[in-house]
């Protein structure tokens, strides 16, 4: 029986992304090989892999950034063409400009564009989700500030405010957790969860080995090909994780 | 005080040349937002230098009409543009460096292509402006083009302020990241002819990178940089013909450097990322 959530109440059925034999091409050879797993709302789901295993590359394809070579991309029962607004990517922290001339709510307000399209000035209901998302992510207090004027934890949770604000039910995250201090992954580990509980799927790119079992529900180990996808307690093992890490990768190079 | 205005207004010629250069100042300063967030400025300066040759070819085939000069130099610039793309992917060579060549080239030909022309006198205009000469027929020329440019980048402000600022994140959004990159570039050109008249091709990347970099060093607000670049282009602009009248300056070369000594007290002075504040923080 699945379990219902707030923030998908709206349509009773179950919220499923499911990825079917997913291949994505870079240069000659295949980035990704195959990639078959299925996860749904009220899920936190770490893809871990050593470098170049794909990891990058498999939540491009996913956010719609990367043309696929086979297979597809479900969510919600219906194929993914393009993109999806219920699917946020939030970009490695390094790839930002944080010197650009925007606010913290300026960013966030960026968000409800899909919803306001082009032109249209925004509704109350647009404000009301900017504000949501602010105060959900305690920004309200930091919202006028330009967005190098942050810490890397509060410029990480800008980034989950707009996709709040976008009303994502899917959150890709491309390993949200590096150089942030240990305060930082504290807070953001409970935020994540936090936002996995109102019914949100999270799927993150995850390096750091011992703090897996603290935050994800679901780990899918990677490289090159899906090793194995399943709950925590059964997929991260020391078998599986020697598999996946112990040769030398040979699966080419990641996606920068 | 009141005269010093007053005075040149008298004068049609001076009243059609302060509202042009209120008018491109005005669009130039807002475009010249996204060249500075696009970091795209030597791109749009081998651009401008395009303008001329195609001027030249035009003169050359069609003799000399305004909108010879205008379509010339939106082919030129348009073929350079996309003939540095073509380089840059069929060989080992960057754009950048493509575009240098491919510029330089044109503008060597363009120069001794006009000197050969007959239209010696004109070759001064097209490079360094004549905002003085101009004709109500070039005032409302630039009015359309101003308008049209505003217009479209007004219109996909929300898209285009996306891409800027975070291409892959505005991609899975559903913008047409490539598409867009090329209407901008587009309209870019079109803001460059229309500041042909002003400051001509070698000074008109200063109209359409300093306004909104002075900006950009006094704000952390979009849209303050997008006003208050327009704002500044052209005011500094219209001041700028004003001087040069009392002090029998030309018009074009005073203009951009009205520009570049407000950017100047902008780059020292700026309450939060001037130089002073940089030193007295240095200094605790």
């Amino acid at each position: 029986m699945p379990v219902t959530h707030d923030s998908c109440a709206h349509c009773g059925h179950h919220h499923e992304l499911r990825v079917e034999n997913l291949g994505v091409r870079y240069r000659e050879g295949l980035a990704l090989d195959g990639i078959s797993f299925a996860s749904s709302c009220g899920s936190c789901v770490a893809l871990i892999g050593p470098n170049g295993a794909g990891k990058s590359t498999l939540l491009k394809a996913i956010a719609g950034l990367l043309p696929i070579e086979t297979g597809k991309i479900i969510w919600r029962g219906t194929q993914v063409a393009k993109w999806s607004r219920e699917i946020a990517y939030l970009p490695q922290r390094e790839n930002v400009d944080w010197q650009f001339p925007i606010t913290v709510r300026g960013v966030v307000r960026m968000g409800r564009y899909p919803q306001a399209g082009w032109w249209r000035p925004f509704s109350a209901s647009d404000e009301a989700a900017i504000e949501h998302a602010l105060a959900a992510m305690g920004l309200l207090d930091l919202q006028n500030r330009q967005i190098s004027a942050l810490s890397g934890g509060q410029q990480q949770r800008v980034f989950l405010a707009r996709a709040l604000a976008q009303e994502a039910h899917v959150l890709l995250l491309d390993e949200p957790f590096s150089g942030l201090d240990h305060p930082a992954k504290t807070a953001l580990a409970q935020t994540l969860r936090d936002l996995t509980r109102e019914g949100r799927l999270v799927l993150a790119a995850h390096h750091d080995l011992d703090t897996v079992r603290d935050i994800y529900d679901e780990v899918l180990l990677l490289r090159r090909k899906c090793l194995a996808f399943g709950p925590v307690v059964k997929v991260f093992t020391e078998a599986l994780l020697e598999q996946t890490f112990a040769q030398p990768a040979n699966a080419g190079k990641e996606f920068a | 005080m009141i005269d010093w205005l007053t005075e040149p207004l008298q004068h049609p010629f001076n009243q059609r040349a302060i509202l042009a250069a209120l008018l491109i100042g005005l669009t130039n300063g807002y475009a010249s937002a996204f060249v500075v967030l696009k970091k795209s400025a030597l791109k749009v300066g081998s651009l401008s230098h395009a303008l001329l040759p195609g001027i030249a070819v035009a003169v050359l085939v069609a003799g000399l009409h305004e909108w010879s000069a205008f379509l010339g130099a939106l082919f030129a610039a348009l073929l350079i543009g996309l003939g540095s793309l073509a380089v840059s992917r069929g060989s080992r060579l960057d754009q950048d460096s493509s575009l240098a060549i491919l510029y330089t080239a044109a503008f060597s030909g363009g120069i001794i292509l006009l000197r050969r022309l007959g239209v010696t006198q004109q070759i001064d205009e097209w490079l360094f402006g004549n905002i003085m000469g101009l004709r109500d027929g070039d005032l409302w020329t630039t009015f359309w083009i101003s308008f049209g440019a505003l217009g479209v980048l007004t219109a996909l402000h929300r898209p285009l302020l996306m891409t800027l600022f975070d291409t892959e994140v505005a991609a899975t959004l559903g913008v047409p990241i490539r598409a867009l990159n090329y209407l901008l570039l587009a309209v870019l050109i079109v803001v460059l002819i229309a500041s042909l008249q002003a400051v001509g091709c070698m000074l008109a990347l200063g109209l359409l990178v300093t306004p909104a970099a002075t900006i950009y060093l006094l704000t952390d607000s979009t849209n303050t940089l997008f006003w208050g670049g327009s704002l500044l282009g052209g005011l500094a602009s219209a001041a700028a013909v004003l001087i040069g009248w009392h002090l029998n300056l030309e018009q074009g070369p005073t203009i951009v450097l009205v520009l570049g000594a407000v950017f100047l007290m902008a780059f020292i002075f700026s309450p939060k990322y001037g130089l002073l504040k940089k030193a007295s923080a240095h200094d605790l």
